[in-house]
């Protein structure tokens, strides 16, 4: 291995790192998911742990988006927005069946599951799913994040 | 079982050949009343201090469509009509329904309006209670019912791009109207749901156990 490979690969295994921990979402909040989001943000399961614990509720400054709860076809372009709006890099979790399928509204308004209009990194099931379901996707995430390319503007 | 409800006889005897139907059941009263004469009775049920119906909880809406008067009647058609009125078969393709409420006397009322589909038209509640204009929004926006001099007759739930109306019985049940556009691989059939593209989702997943095996 040579130096120049040694040093990019040590810096993209540090900038993954420093990715991973340092997730700021912006939760995409529609419906009763949203209390199981909220408990997992609070302080008894306390998302913080992972570096994930601060919101931002402008688009432009957040780097993983959190859609939770069902998405109508009317709300469906506001979703697509945000979604356009986020800087790179950016990633998507689907935080309940509604959001991943569309659930058990197979009907004329809801959108059925959100990786129709925008890309997905990382499904979590659940009608809501616990707490800790939350935990361990947030877990997967991160593993994600630390193994993919990272694009560092160089 | 027959009960005698004073506040229906009380309607009928108001509103004579208007009135078309009545039925009452454990306190239950329900009065399907003429097109032309619903103004007329919600006034008087709200305007007429005894019996005083200041609100109105609901305007809704019913689409007969596949309903037959041959079938089993619904609870609806089970009652008595104490009038002795000839029991007319459900003609009209839908009914228009309003739920009143006495907060002096702690009882509700329902009306019933048949309304063909033709002619799908009623006169609009707005002027004897604003919350009808919302509610007859709703009423429009699912069955295309049209509330004649409503001041803003719009969609409420669904958009404008919106075609047909959702909750009639001969609405696609599986017809999409997206508004967002669809990724590249997915695409709406006409009247079902998504069709999943070969390589996202489910070839993604790791092979069940049995699949290993």
């Amino acid at each position: 291995m040579g130096l120049g490979t040694f040093f990019t690969t040590k810096l993209e295994q540090a900038v993954g790192w420093a990715r991973k921990y340092s997730i700021f979402q912006y939760p995409f909040v529609t419906a009763c998911c949203g209390m199981e989001y909220m408990s997992t943000a609070c302080a008894h399961y306390d998302i913080d742990r992972f570096g994930a614990g601060l919101p931002r509720f402008s688009p432009r400054q957040a780097d993983v988006l959190f859609v939770v709860g069902t998405i109508s076809h009317k709300l469906a372009p506001v979703l697509k927005r945000v979604y356009d709006q986020m800087c790179e890099p950016k990633w998507v979790i689907a935080f309940g069946v509604c959001t991943c399928t569309g659930g058990f509204y197979d009907d004329y308004a809801t959108v059925q599951g959100i990786d129709t209009i925008i890309p997905v990194d990382l499904y979590i099931p659940g009608c809501p799913p616990r707490p800790e379901t939350v935990l361990q996707g947030l877990m997967l995430l991160q593993e994600k994040i630390q193994k993919e390319k990272q694009q560092l503007g160089i | 079982m027959s009960e005698t409800s004073p506040l229906l006889l009380r309607i009928a005897q108001e509103f004579g050949e208007a009135v078309i139907a009545t039925h009452s059941f454990r306190g239950d009263d329900t009065a399907t009343v003429r097109r032309e004469s619903i103004l007329e009775v919600l006034r008087f049920l709200k305007e007429t201090p005894e019996l005083g119906f200041e609100m109105l909880t609901d305007v809704t809406a019913v689409d007969y469509l596949k309903y037959r008067s041959t079938d089993t009647p619904g609870p609806a058609f089970l009652a008595h009509e104490f009038l002795a009125r000839e029991r007319e078969p459900q003609s009209a393709r839908f009914s228009v329904v309003y739920h009143l409420y006495s907060l002096t006397h702690n009882r509700r009322i329902r009306l019933k309006v048949p309304v063909e589909e033709s002619d799908a038209a009623v006169p609009s509640a707005t002027p004897l209670w604003p919350i009808a204009d919302w509610l007859e929004r709703e009423v429009w926006d699912m069955f295309g019912i049209k509330f004649v001099g409503h001041p803003d007759l719009r969609r409420i739930l669904t958009y404008e791009e919106f075609e047909g109306h959702a909750l009639r019985k001969d609405y696609p049940l599986r017809k999409r109207q997206p508004l967002a556009p669809t990724r590249e691989g997915w695409e709406w059939a006409a009247d079902q749901t998504v069709s999943f593209p070969k390589t996202d989702r489910f070839d993604a997943m790791p092979p069940s156990k049995r699949e290993r095996e």
